[in-house]
């Protein structure tokens, strides 16, 4: 293959960052193939989960028009579970949202699929059900990729293959993903008549619900279960740290069948039909995992660069992926002016994500994952002292009642007040 | 607590099992404290240990998620890639 006839810029994976990568760059006029193993966009991805809208609002204005979203999020919940009981905090605006601040409940077959399409719009040329297994390298500069017998070239190769990116890995810019920078996550997809979901979770018209549980649903470890309404489904699972995995008491798939039978869940999904169990991992470790993001003649973006920031309250993944999926558009057209696809040339993709949210959030939540890591507090005694204190504020049994201070303190004894001091510190800290 | 089957629920998905091209195979005799990792940890349940203590693999209802090779890519797995194009799990809804 000649100089002439290679690509302007071949992306691996078709999920959200390869998408949106591919779109903006076919847009510019340039020449861009993107390699999907599955069978079509959105086939091998999944989420929990819900898009945060900003960063897609930014390159595709008014997408959620078109776009096969679920429902809009306005309800969000966030629970503390012991075996039999949860503390529960409920918000709810009818405030109008501006349409960044917007966020989805989406379902990834069908959302990649649209973005895809989009991207063909614009001119990409997509290879499905092509698995990419190799790098093309010469004298250290990436040139092109590998399938099968097939080699196709192309000036930057964007690797937008996910959490386990293999490719990153050969190539050196990641290491192997270890146990304690991810999560893995289960989840079921339950189909409810639509009546019937909107009323089980107070919902009008299109609004949707987003629910976290912390506590027992991850067995005490690192995690969490979650509920996102969908238009006539729900997404129900749980996510839990990998790392010591082999310790745990219970087995993921055994934590998310006993999160099913918590007395809070189990009335919501009563008769429901379950149309697909899927799993995927989740990188958590932050800044902590973020690799080398470019070297000669490649670029590395979303999952497979490890840009998800789960604070507990907020699971983000998805708008990360778009951002830097923008921002590696933008060093490939500026590399483009320049010709210098160099690891120099494209240097513009750190300092975008840099100056972005991307980094500049990861940074501020650069301490979060090792605290939450080193500190099984967090989804065993808190959550128990949250249900301790409601337990004690609601329960009238005749025996005379103590002062509201000396029963908090002592449920808090139970953990001990150094700890939830050092904790407490922590954690405001690392937030 | 019911005992969760995961096999019922992988029935349920859509797979295009690469037949006789395993994309994961596991080591035989598998340190029983390795394995133990990937029992707990694989979503789809496809580490078994049966009653009478051998262990049960198949990589049919494989999710592709990758958890048991960040767990024992390097101790008890002797192959991890990914299945083949068009081959493996398709998401219809994901």
């Amino acid at each position: 293959m000649s100089e002439e006839d290679s690509f302007d810029a071949l992306i691996v994976g078709a999920g959200i960052a390869g998408c949106v990568a591919g779109y903006l760059l076919a847009k510019e006029g340039l020449q861009v193939l993107v390699i999907e193993r599955g069978n079509y966009a959105g086939t091998k991805n999944m989420t929990g989960g819900r898009l945060y809208t900003h960063s897609l609002e930014k390159v595709m204005p008014g997408f959620a028009d078109q776009a096969p979203v679920e429902r809009r999020v306005t309800h969000e919940k966030i629970s503390f579970l012991t075996d039999d009981s949860a503390m529960t905090v409920d918000f709810q605006t009818g405030r109008a949202s501006g349409p960044g601040e917007t966020s989805y409940t989406v379902l990834r077959a069908s959302f990649d699929k649209w973005l895809m399409e989009q991207a063909e719009a614009a001119g990409v040329q997509l290879v499905p059900g092509v698995r990419v297994d190799e790098l093309l390298v010469k004298d250290g500069k990436v040139t092109g990729v590998k399938a099968g017998d097939e080699e196709l070239e192309a000036k930057v190769v964007i690797l937008a293959d996910g959490v386990n990116s293999i490719l990153a890995e050969k190539l050196g810019l990641t290491k192997r993903v270890a146990p304690h920078n991810v999560a893995v996550g289960a989840k079921e997809l339950i189909e409810l008549p639509q009546d019937v979901l909107e009323a089980r979770f107070n919902l009008e018209g299109n609004e949707g619900l987003a629910w976290m549980f912390a506590g027992t649903p991850s067995a005490g470890r690192m995690g969490g279960g979650f509920i996102y309404t969908n238009k006539n489904t729900l997404s129900l699972g749980v996510v839990v740290g990998l790392e010591g995995i082999g310790d745990s008491p219970k087995s993921v798939p055994q934590m998310l069948e006993d999160f099913k039978e918590h007395p809070v869940v189990k009335p919501l999904i009563k008769d429901g039909k379950l149309i697909e169990y899927s799993g995927h991992v989740v990188p958590e470790g932050g800044l902590n995992m973020l690799p080398k993001l470019a070297a000669d003649g490649v670029m590395i973006v979303g999952d497979a660069a490890g840009l998800c920031l789960n604070v507990g309250y907020t699971v983000r993944g998805m708008d990360l992926a778009v951002a830097s999926a923008e921002a590696a558009a933008l060093t490939v057209l500026e590399a483009r002016k320049s010709g210098n696809y160099s690891e120099a040339g494209l240097a513009g993709y750190r300092r975008r994500l840099e100056e972005s949210f991307v980094l500049k959030d990861l940074s501020l939540y650069k301490r979060l994952p090792a605290f939450l890591e080193g500190n099984p507090r967090m989804f065993t005694a808190y959550p128990k002292l949250m249900v301790g204190v409601m337990e004690d504020l609601f329960t009238i049994d005749g025996t005379p009642s103590l002062p509201l201070m000396k029963k908090m303190r002592k449920r808090i004894g139970d953990i001990g007040f150094m700890n939830l001091i050092k904790d407490g510190l922590a954690g405001v800290r690392s937030l | 607590m019911s005992t969760v089957n995961v096999d019922v629920k992988l029935g349920i998905d859509k797979f295009f099992v690469d037949e006789g091209n395993a994309h994961i195979i596991l080591k035989e005799n598998p340190d029983k404290k390795e394995l133990k990792k990937l029992i707990n940890g694989c979503p789809a349940n496809l580490y078994k240990l049966r009653d009478d203590g051998s262990v049960q693999f198949d990589y049919a209802g494989c999710l592709e998620c990758g958890t048991c090779r960040i767990l024992c890519g390097s101790t008890i797995l002797e192959k991890w890639e990914f299945p083949q194009g068009t081959m493996g799990i398709e998401y219809r809804y994901g």
